[in-house]
């Protein structure tokens, strides 16, 4: 579906990124001899495409698998099964060495600005990284590379001899932006990327995120849990559950109608400021908590918290359907 | 079931029944707090002043810094000192100043008559005790129940919060729970004695949104059964707009912003409740083109407040911001304001 209409966003049909069938286990070892027992299954089977110029955002409560997807996408693990193809390459089988030389072209963006900085190295040196292992550029060069980078995430260019501590939180992620944009990627994973930020400093990163999207025609795979945020940045959003993605839709489809009963708890469950709506709106309480990833139900993994699961859903794994242009479930009943 | 057996456990108690009359349970007035660092000091609560009523649920909203758990620890001295120091201030509690107190008479109030909880859920239970033990040890300490009863007592609370199978539970450790079950045992611990003031700090931060709608249920819930005061701690305007009557708005270690729930929400005073309001991303209709952000930084609070905090980030400010803070406003009879834009209506 081509929309341009939203601020200028060039997007198109194009796929950048296509994955199918992707899986994670963890194997896990027990006892004396570190016998292998049995795998946690993190990724278990999702299929989606981003496509250029967009963002994809990816939501989910912590442990079901969103984090893993997004490095798994990056091949920062070797999967256990699955197809990713970047512009129409796969890249899941290929060598390190072929590998390396595609890295330019995605990079992501971690949660905790905190712990993905050096505290040893400067701003500078920080940035500069990307630059030294891939390109080949003068000291010089790099200099005016990296005072460029810095001028266009919002920050004082003088800035490239301190050190990480020297920044608040919204200015460290804008260091870990800029390091993402070294190398010009096409592709950038955003792993909870405001998840660890003050409300007021969130809207600043996300708007930063979004005016590099527009200058530069990005595409970004957003992972968060803040489903707010994601209705904000997202043209099509995912929701994962238990390692499976539940429902694939539009961002006004997925928020105005969900047709997951998942997708239908999660949105109910957002606290929303303003206590007339509070006051009167139903909440769908899910029971209980999500089940292991080593050991998922059988059927539909959201079988034993679904209220209303039928007989078939315990039993039978849903198919991951189309039941409208461009909106994926998976479920018996929708 | 359990419905009756409580009303039996509070009736132990003096009577607090929802439907008495609201009177004020706690009462702050100007608490100040300083940590005394290497680089100097830090005047993390600077004059705050509130009161607690009976059955009431005040929320106390701001952004990481802001001081509202300082506050909360403040109250009952369980902040380490030093660093820190209660420099000014009166916490009225049961006609007693509760700063006042030594350590002993402290030690009857933590977890008697104010409940506690905390944050994270694993850090604040202890690994190598069973959650039996551990709730079981307030009421043993406070209510001077002998073992049998102390079990039953404990299993009493455990359905109360919705724990399944509660008597087997007993002998499970933190570790065996997982977080939403976890923050459940820290809530039946806090409830253990019959609190007259229950105190949240962040309890559902640490939770994903299904177990925080859980959590927020269970609290409403028995509210509306047990009747006390609780403060609520969050950074999250939604969670508030749920569940408070009145909400506290801190910035800079002092409260800019003091309302019943409705009229914060609908007509926001403080530039600063203002803005923090216009950053959240709208949930339903039309998305805004671009989020509203906020400029600038929170304020370091090294050295006391001789300007309003917010100024340095504030759309509206004169230099009367830049020169003097401004005290509280009253707009309405139910609404305060620390902003000098409301001195003419005060």
């Amino acid at each position: 579906m081509t929309e341009t209409g939203v601020q200028g966003k060039t997007r198109s049909d194009e796929t950048l990124v296509d994955v199918s069938n992707l899986k994670m286990h963890f194997p896990i070892y027990k006892g004396l001899f570190r016998k292998k027992v049995g795998d946690v299954k993190a990724v278990d089977g999702v299929t989606f495409e981003i496509r250029r110029g967009e963002t994809l955002g990816l939501v989910g409560e912590s442990g079901c698998g969103k984090s893993t997807a997004g490095r798994a996408v990056l091949r920062l693990y070797e999967l256990t099964d699955g197809v990713i193809s970047f512009e129409g390459e796969d890249i899941a089988h290929l060598s390190p060495t072929e590998l390396r030389e595609r890295r330019p072209r995605m990079q992501m963006i971690f949660q905790d600005p905190q712990a993905c900085l050096n505290p040893r190295m400067t701003v500078g040196a920080i940035i500069a990284e990307p630059l030294v292992e891939h390109k080949n550029m003068t000291s010089e060069e790099r200099k005016s590379r990296v005072q460029e980078l810095l001028n266009s995430v919002g920050m004082n260019p003088d800035f490239v001899n301190r050190y990480p501590h020297e920044f608040s939180g919204g200015q460290r992620q804008r260091i870990g932006i800029a390091r993402a944009l070294a190398l010009d990627p096409d592709f950038i994973v955003c792993d909870e990327p405001i998840a660890a930020l003050d409300v007021s400093i969130q809207a600043q990163v996300v708007n930063l995120l979004e005016d590099l999207q527009k200058q530069r025609g990005l595409t970004y795979l957003f992972i968060s849990h803040d489903l707010s945020m994601v209705r904000h940045i997202a043209d099509r959003v995912a929701v994962m559950y238990l390692g499976k993605i539940m429902e694939l839709a539009p961002r006004e489809k997925l928020f105005a109608d969900p047709k997951h009963p998942y997708t239908q708890a999660l949105l109910s469950a957002v606290p929303v400021a303003d206590p007339d709506v509070e006051a009167t709106r139903e909440r769908i309480i899910l029971k209980g908590d999500v089940p292991s990833p080593s050991n998922p139900p059988s059927g539909c993994v959201f079988c034993t918290r679904c209220p209303v699961a039928e007989k078939k859903c315990f039993t039978e794994a849903p198919q991951w359907r189309e039941i409208q242009p461009d909106q994926f479930v998976a479920c018996h009943l929708a | 079931m359990t419905s009756t057996s409580i009303e039996r456990a509070t009736s132990i108690s003096d009577d607090n029944s929802p439907s008495a009359a609201p009177q004020t349970v706690l009462e702050v007035a100007g608490l100040q707090t300083v940590f005394h660092t290497q680089d100097g000091d830090v005047h993390a609560v600077n004059d705050v002043s509130f009161t607690l009523e009976s059955g009431e649920l005040l929320g106390i909203v701001g952004e990481s810094g802001s001081g509202k758990s300082v506050t909360m620890m403040s109250l009952l001295k369980l902040l380490p000192m030093p660093p820190a120091e209660i420099v000014a201030g009166k916490v009225m509690f049961d006609g007693r100043d509760l700063l006042q107190l030594d350590l002993e008479q402290l030690r009857d109030v933590r977890g008697g008559d104010i409940g506690f909880i905390f944050q994270d859920p694993m850090t604040s239970l202890n690994p190598v005790f069973t959650v039996g033990f551990q709730i079981m040890e307030p009421l043993r300490v406070h209510m001077k129940l002998n073992k049998k009863q102390a079990r039953e007592r404990a299993i009493e609370l455990l359905e109360l919060v919705g724990i399944p199978s509660a008597a087997d539970r007993l002998r499970d450790f933190p570790h065996q729970f997982s977080g939403g079950m976890r923050q459940r045992v820290m809530i039946a611990i806090a409830l253990a004695c019959d609190p007259k003031v229950l105190i949240a700090d962040e309890p559902t931060t640490a939770l994903d949104v299904t177990v925080q709608a859980q959590i927020i249920e269970i609290v409403k819930d028995l509210r509306q059964k047990l009747g006390m005061a609780i403060v609520w701690i969050t950074h999250d305007l939604g969670v508030v707009a749920g569940i408070a009557d009145r909400v506290a708005v801190m910035y800079g270690g002092q409260i800019v912003e003091y309302a019943d729930v409705a009229h914060l929400y609908d007509d926001p005073r403080h530039p600063y409740t203002r803005a923090l309001l216009q950053t959240l991303p709208r949930q339903e209709g039309e998305r805004e083109a671009r989020l509203v952000s906020i400029p600038g930084q929170a304020p370091n609070l090294k050295g006391a407040l001789t300007s309003c905090p917010f100024a340095p980030r504030c759309s509206q400010a004169h230099d009367k911001c830049l020169q003097q803070n401004p005290p509280l406003f009253d707009v309405n009879d139910q609404q305060k304001s620390a902003c000098w834009l409301e001195e003419a209506n005060d």
